[in-house]
């Protein structure tokens, strides 16, 4: 059985995020001796949050230069970690920050990288990651000789690991120079909080499409009043907001625009393929290439005037053949305040 | 902004969105049905990564800009006919399976060795860029790994926005959780950017550049370099469509607030 070491940073408030302790579950589950390897600015707690997994060995980078999500020093970081642990199998969570750092760390180790993994398995006594291609459009199984392994999990993909914590662990700390960088990490720019759209752990996602910004019944385009039933339904359901491609490339064409959208909330093709129970998709129009914006969504639901169209037919539980603006200023006074 | 900019984009092309796809078994590994028939289009992060470099050459008198491309050479022409009329660049090809199934730890040594061959590039001015991920292996793995090959250490990702200061140093804002964006900045080149979507609109075709352009696309293409990409060591199990059909419940004729009504209701459902 190989050796399999678990990479994860902290969060700001130094514990492991959601993201981190999914892969926990995933690495607990391969079978091999587990090591776990921590990075940030102060690492003991973390440590002691999952000091129950069963990890043969706790390995960490500490301090101020790696607090921050950074190329040069997460890669300094998870490099070390990864030759300290030497292991077969290098496991994480896919954020943004060890999708930036982890492919570089598996060149400089001479090793292979695996990306958007949605799961990873003994299969035949080897592990094997499960991905999709061609945006999500197809699904593959795949192995690799290479060692070491680099495999990213996508979050959402499996239950988190909930097991006792365990007290204190006994953590070793590997030394690393802070590499030298040009870089200097300023801030975060964030909408203000009942602005937000994006909300990834909401329960409902609502898939706006370009039919909200057309000319309706009365030859008129009402983008204004269809700004104000999306953003009345997010701020009402907490739900968060998914766009079409062709919604979110108006902005650029001089057409009706949506000010709430931007093209971080596009799904689909070129966009993000969001996880989330439920999804309800608005005026919404295409076919396969824009669907894969909701294929990670479990329950969905699409309200559009063709009983035809592609976004729905055989891809969603219900289709409400209707005006999208008609239902959803009802939905919207039913929900309340 | 008085510094120049040496930006190399690395991209390829991609089967056009609205194709259907097909996967199919080939004697180097999975590929995709009639790949050579499929219309082609340059991959959509590549695009904008491509837009954004020649954007920044303009701001930035002096700066320069290549497009590392490795696909079938047949392919890559018939996409360069488009491409070549939205934005001035010198046209780098290498001539080699522009497939998702590709391995990227061996196109990233294919691309960096092609961007290591380019004469006179100032490698101290190079922002290397490229997308954050492409819509075929969608890995987002690639440019890191070229990054690496050629020494550069301050990479970011999933950039929207580059903004580059009087003193040299630049902004960066890059995607992350949440609907966020991190803000960094970077004293000097050279770097790295994979490029989401950023801001800019697809440039309108200019037959001008196209033509300036076709002038040295052309003579590339004629010496593009094989790079096979073997795949070593990689096996695929199986790779297949997704299958799942759901059995929709069409809802018609139908008052609006009876819809509404059962919406909320779904809604409040466990």
């Amino acid at each position: 059985m190989e050796k399999i070491l678990l990479l994860a940073h902290t969060e700001a408030d130094g514990s492991l995020g959601k993201a981190a302790l999914e892969v926990l579950a995933t690495a607990a589950a391969l079978g091999g001796a587990l090591t776990v390897g921590l990075v940030g600015e102060a690492t003991q707690a973390a440590a002691d949050q999952i000091a129950g997994c069963g990890a043969a060995r706790f390995l960490a980078v500490t301090g101020e230069a790696f607090g921050q999500p950074r190329y040069a020093t997460d890669a300094a970081a998870a490099e070390a970690l990864c030759r300290a642990a030497d292991c077969q199998i290098v496991v994480a969570a896919g954020t943004s920050r060890w999708l930036r750092a982890l492919p570089g760390v598996a060149y400089r180790l001479g090793g292979r990288v695996d990306t958007h993994a949605t799961s990873l398995v003994q299969a035949g006594g080897t592990p094997a990651v499960t991905r999709w291609f061609y945006r999500q459009r197809m699904e593959a199984v795949l192995s690799r000789t290479q060692r070491p392994w680099v495999v990213l999990l996508d979050p959402g993909c499996v239950a988190p690991w909930s097991g006792v914590s365990g007290g204190a662990a006994v953590l070793e700390q590997v030394s690393v120079a802070a590499p030298a960088t040009r870089t200097t990490v300023t801030g975060y720019q964030a909408p203000k909080a009942d602005e937000q759209t994006i909300r990834p752990d909401a329960k409902m996602l609502l898939v706006a499409g370009a039919g909200w910004t057309k000319k309706q019944g009365d030859g008129a385009v009402h983008a204004a009043e269809a700004e104000q039933l999306i953003v009345g339904f997010l701020r009402k359901a907490q739900a968060s907001l998914g766009s079409s491609k062709s919604l979110v490339d108006q902005s650029g064409e001089g057409e009706a625009v949506l000010s709430c959208l931007t093209h971080l909330n596009q799904v689909g093709q070129t966009g993000s393929t969001p996880r989330h129970a439920k999804g309800l998709s608005t005026c919404c129009h295409g076919e396969e290439p824009h669907v894969v914006g909701w294929r990670f969504v479990n329950q969905r639901r699409a309200i559009n005037l063709d009983a035809g169209c592609g976004w729905a037919r055989g891809k969603a539980d219900v289709l409400y053949v209707a005006d999208a603006f008609e239902v959803m200023r009802h939905v919207n006074s039913m929900l309340g305040t | 902004m008085s510094n120049p900019f040496q930006i190399v984009v690395c991209g390829s092309f991609v089967p056009d969105p609205l194709q259907t796809l097909e996967p199919v078994a080939g004697p180097l590994g999975p590929a995709l049905k009639n790949e050579m028939m499929l219309p082609a289009v340059l991959d959509p992060w590549a695009g904008h990564a491509l837009f954004e470099a020649a954007n920044l050459a303009q701001k930035a008198p002096g700066s320069k800009v290549w497009l590392v491309s490795l696909g079938a050479k047949a392919k890559l022409q018939q996409v360069m006919m488009t491409v070549a009329q939205k934005a001035p660049f010198e046209l780098v090809a290498l001539d080699g399976p522009a497939t998702g199934f590709a391995d990227s730890f061996e196109t990233a040594a294919a691309l960096a060795g092609a961007i290591e061959g380019i004469a006179g590039l100032d490698r101290a001015r190079l922002l290397l860029f490229g997308g954050w991920e492409s819509a075929s292996r969608g890995a987002g793995s690639t440019m890191q790994m070229v990054a690496e090959r050629l020494g550069i250490t301050e990479q970011f990702q999933g950039v929207d926005q580059i903004a580059v200061r009087d003193d040299g140093s630049f902004e960066v804002l890059e995607r992350v959780e949440g609907g966020r964006h991190q803000v960094s900045v970077c004293s000097a080149p050279p770097a790295l950017l994979g490029w989401a979507t950023g801001n800019l609109p697809e440039p309108r075709n200019n037959p001008q550049v196209g033509m300036a352009n076709m002038r040295t696309v052309m003579p590339a293409l004629q010496r593009a370099k094989a790079a096979p990409i073997g795949n070593a060591g990689l096996a695929f199990a199986s790779v297949t469509l997704p299958k799942q059909q759901r059995q929709t419940r069409i809802v018609k004729d139908v008052p609006a607030e009876e819809i509404a009504r059962e919406i909320v209701a779904w809604m409040g459902e466990e």
